[in-house]
């Protein structure tokens, strides 16, 4: 009996040295979009501290990364859209100062299934009509979008209403954040809507570009005309060189982190950033994203040495055709 | 002295037995109390009427809408799909099991009957999604990938097990006697089954359909996964719709704040499902009562 109890006692006191050994955790949440590059930089950052470091990367959508990350519960917030005047008011009211980093560029993805052999190209009016609240129950099938396209139920598909990817998409098609038909498939797991789209030839979705790549095979991507010759002429694909020329208007944007200012002393999260700058070229490339120019990812590290507290964009929220070098610069 | 003290362990024993007994029925009448509670403050943002009448549910949205019918579409739907699978195989299994049968069959096919109803109900809508969806297109290729066809077809799988298990529990219970002076009068052994011992049994099968329908109309994994959540008013089962579970589903897993109107919805349409499922469990009770047999 005796043995048993000092046994356990000894194991007891191992077990919490493990305990305290493994104490240091950064806490990410946000977007399903930013997901993959902060899961990417996490695993090899947690690679080369050698276990000494642990990372979860959540994954609540941008508005749900925010409530958390404004409560003080998370380090770092990931975030497919500038902080809102909301979030940014509830940050204030729990005392948490954010520095904004942009780290990469990323398209929106209008998708149909591969079967579908009508849609050549979309502009952003058809969007509009097939999107916006009025189509609701009105808007049900693809001839009424462009008369020569079949008489056939159109099935929607769209990132989840508390993903940044919605804003963003509500925000430049239909012109109203937040704002939008409800009889559509909505999930903030992307692989939801990339079975649906795969498995229907009628359908018709949005996410963000990366889950395209992934699923090269299953979808096709419809190329989408704004009707401005500034921004480049006739349909476009978000390719990579058409981001990063900022012709694929106005469906790509800037991702950010957000990090809490009190965290950013922490040793651990210092490095972290530091690694998560100079890896955040490459490894969003590797996951299906537009990196930033070399020089921009300087320019965002000066400003996470710097404490740049607050957001370039003033807190209003998603904004439509920005170029990051530019403002960064303009600082 | 010590017969008091007996005495008064007797009593606390009693109370101790008391409480487990009326344990179920407290939590029942707390979970009411909830939905009643939060239904009601539900109801004095939205009027009643609406809630009814109009053809669109939006609620997380910035235009919202409360029409609670487009989800009552998706339930009774995909409810009608499954009983439409589940009644005529779970009610001819029973009299198969109960009339045919031998015993050695019998043994052996009960168990397995059973086992359907212990598969996990998650595991019953992937299986909807990524072998039957795609099965089912081969045939019409029409069909969406997200739809109520094949969710409430595994639905009705799923309940199988249900209606035989209990129908046959009915039917299996009929007296010898009767089938003995059916089959002295000439009838074969099918008009025995469906003409006396069917009839006879009429309240348990009875009983067993509503509470498969009740199981029915409750279920949410499979619909979550395999039907779609898209709120839209149709009775076509080829395409995508929701149900009131799967939209329960969906806010619970967003991250909707407590206290806001999006988050007193879920109770609305839970208080809805559940006036219906206690509608058809009084119905079921009543059944059981009215139609009961007895016999000796």
């Amino acid at each position: 009996m005796r043995k048993i109890v000092i046994s356990l006692l000894i194991m007891l006191v191992l077990l919490s040295a493990v305990i305290v050994h493994s104490a240091q955790l950064i806490k990410v949440d946000g977007s399903s979009t930013v997901y993959p590059i902060t899961e990417a930089v996490a695993e090899e950052f947690q690679k080369s501290e050698k276990g000494s470091t642990r990372i979860t990367v959540g994954i609540s959508g941008t508005g749900g990364g925010f409530k958390k990350f404004c409560n003080g519960e998370t380090d770092v917030s990931n975030a497919s859209r500038p902080i809102k005047p909301t979030e940014v008011e509830l940050c204030k009211k729990n005392g948490v100062e954010y520095i904004e980093l942009p780290v990469a560029y990323d398209g929106l993805a209008v998708i149909i299934n591969p079967k579908n052999s009508w849609v050549d190209y979309m502009t952003v009016k058809e969007l509009k009509k097939l999107w916006e609240p009025e189509a609701q129950g009105k808007i049900k099938k693809w001839n009424q979008i462009r008369s020569n396209w079949p008489n056939k139920e159109i099935h929607l598909f769209g990132a989840g209403v508390d993903s940044g990817t919605y804003d963003y998409f509500t925000e430049a098609v239909v012109g109203k954040e937040h704002s939008s038909r409800g009889d559509f498939t909505s999930s903030e797991d992307d692989n939801v809507l990339v079975q649906g789209i795969s498995s229907d030839n009628f359908a018709l979705g949005f996410f963000g570009m990366a889950y395209y790549e992934h699923n090269k095979d299953k979808l096709k991507i419809v190329p989408v005309d704004d009707e401005n010759d500034a921004n480049g002429k006739g349909p476009i694909i978000p390719e990579y060189e058409n981001v990063v020329k900022g012709i694929y208007q106005p469906l790509s944007r800037p991702l950010f982190i957000y990090v809490s200012k009190k965290s950013a002393d922490k040793q651990e999260v210092k490095r972290f950033i530091d690694f998560y700058m100079k890896g955040a070229a490459e490894l969003s490339k590797e996951v299906g994203y537009i990196s930033l120019p070399n020089t921009a990812y300087e320019l965002v590290l000066k400003r996470f040495e710097n404490r740049k507290v607050g957001s370039i964009f003033g807190g209003h929220g998603s904004q439509v055709g920005v170029k990051i070098e530019e403002l960064l610069k303009k600082e | 002295m010590h017969r008091n003290l007996q005495k008064i362990k007797e009593k606390a024993i009693e109370k101790a037995l008391f409480l487990s007994a009326f344990f179920s029925v407290f939590i029942t009448l707390g979970i009411v109390g909830v939905l009643i509670f939060e239904t009601f403050e539900f109801f004095k943002e939205v009027s009643v009427f609406d809630f009814l009448t109009d053809t669109q549910w939006t609620p997380l949205f910035a235009e919202k809408h409360f029409g609670i019918m487009t989800l009552f579409a998706g339930t009774l739907l995909t409810t009608v799909i499954a009983m439409s699978v589940s009644l005529p195989v779970g009610l001819i299994s029973a009299i198969y099991l109960s009339e045919y049968a031998s015993k050695k069959i019998r043994i052996a096919i009960k168990p397995a009957l059973e086992i359907l109803a212990a598969v996990p109900t998650v595991v019953y809508g992937y299986f909807a999604l990524l072998f039957v969806t795609p099965l089912l297109q081969k045939v019409i290729p029409e069909l969406s990938g997200f739809n109520s066809l094949s969710s409430g077809i595994v639905m009705g799988i799923m309940i199988i097990p249900i209606i035989s298990s209990l129908s046959e529990d009915a039917l299996h219970s009929v007296p010898m006697s009767l089938r003995e002076g059916s089959m002295a009068l000439g009838s074969t052994k099918f008009q025995t089954s469906i003409k006396v011992i069917l009839p006879a049994a009429l309240s348990g099968v009875a009983a067993s359909f509503i509470l498969g329908i009740s199981r029915a109309i409750g279920e949410t994994m499979i619909v979550a996964i395999a039907a779609g959540q898209q709120p839209r008013l149709t009775l076509n089962p080829l395409v995508p719709v929701e149900t009131i579970t799967a939209y329960i589903v969906q806010v619970s897993l967003g991250d909707t704040p407590t206290g806001t109107l999006e988050y007193k919805t879920i109770f609305a349409a839970g208080m809805s499902l559940f006036v219906v499922t206690f509608g058809l469990n009084m119905i079921s009770y009543f059944l059981k009562k009215r139609f009961r047999e007895v016999y000796e």
